[in-house]
């Protein structure tokens, strides 16, 4: 039994559990599952220069959503701590093949060595990965109006067209750096 | 909000930190190979995460169900009109997923992992975020 914490979980198995944050946030207090808000909400607890798109109040909108999100937090130190698979991930071998390829050495946590550790700041790579990486995640998800779990869980579960245009936007981005540009930035 | 309801709020997080770390969603091999089409991991849990969403949300709406304090549960709808704020900036958020292979969602379950560079894009993120803020009346919507 205690085995099933430690191995990683099957697409089935995870799939549903996450499907079901959508009813238990509305049931809970009538919100909606989205995880880039938090975002706003901290650059509205501070914001420098009184802009006006976090001029609004982030206690009563965000509060329960900052706590949802230090609970991700304490939920990746157990899933990924605690009780962390010691294998390597079950990966296809043409996506090994493929980022070997493109110079990626370590396969064996959650993420590359070679791009995700403080040494990899000083290089250009590494550098571009963390800082670019985080911030277009955090300026297209607020453009977009939301993330993946804004968007992609939240809002095609309430079929909305709006979220159907903005995981299709999701997908020409990632499908553009995935095969056009990382090589170049791996390169 | 309670004292209980703040306890509520942290376990459904906990739940949903838990279960990206345990699917490997977290993982920026994850995202590398779902964009390489290589496996079908990915594709089964957002696939069933939506199947499942929609169904609940169908039962709860149809039913006219209230929440836990007995208020009426509305979904605020997108306006779907503006189509170049969610091409581009959903074009945006996809170079930006694929580039740091996380979401908001797994940067922070990956923080909790012990991964600490993930303050870095997570810093990233805010700033991204900002400067959003800041130009939002010159971007196209």
């Amino acid at each position: 039994m205690l085995d099933l914490l430690y191995q990683p979980w099957p697409w089935y198995i995870a799939g549903p559990i996450i499907g079901l944050t959508v009813p238990l946030l509305l049931l809970m207090g009538g919100k909606m599952f989205g995880v880039s808000a938090n975002l706003r909400h901290a650059c509205a607890a501070c914001n420098f220069g009184n802009v006006e798109f976090f001029n609004y109040d982030w206690k009563t909108a965000g509060k329960w959503n900052i706590t949802f999100l230090v609970g991700s937090v304490l939920g990746g130190f157990l899933g990924g701590y605690v009780f962390a698979n010691p294998e390597p991930i079950a990966l296809a071998q043409s996506t090994i093949t493929d980022l070997q390829a493109l110079g990626i050495q370590d396969f064996n946590g959650l993420v590359p060595d070679d791009l995700f550790s403080w040494g990899s700041l000083g290089s250009a790579a590494g550098l571009t990965v963390l800082v670019l990486g985080g911030f277009l995640v955090g300026f297209g998800a607020r453009y977009a109006g939301g993330c993946t779990s804004g968007h992609a869980i939240s809002g095609l579960s309430d079929l909305q067209l709006a979220s159907l245009i903005a995981v299709i936007g999701f997908f020409i981005g990632g499908l553009l750096m995935t095969w056009f540009i990382y090589p170049i930035i791996l390169g | 909000m309670k004292f209980t309801e703040y306890l509520k709020y942290l376990l459904i997080g906990t739940g949903f930190g838990f279960v990206l770390m345990k699917s490997e969603v977290v993982s920026w091999f994850r995202i590398q190979e779902m964009f390489r089409f290589d496996a079908f991991h990915m594709y089964g849990i957002i696939g069933l995460a939506v199947i499942v969403g929609i169904i609940s949300v169908q039962i709860i709406k149809r039913n006219n169900m209230k929440d836990a304090q007995g208020n009426p549960i509305s979904i605020p709808p997108k306006d779907p009109s503006q189509v170049k704020r969610y091409l581009i900036g959903g074009s945006m958020f996809g170079l930006g997923w694929a580039l740091l292979g996380a979401c908001p969602g797994p940067m922070f379950a990956l923080l909790g992992s012990g991964l600490t560079i993930m303050l870095i894009p997570i810093g990233a993120a805010l700033v991204g975020t900002y400067t959003y803020g800041v130009l939002r009346d010159k971007l196209p919507h």
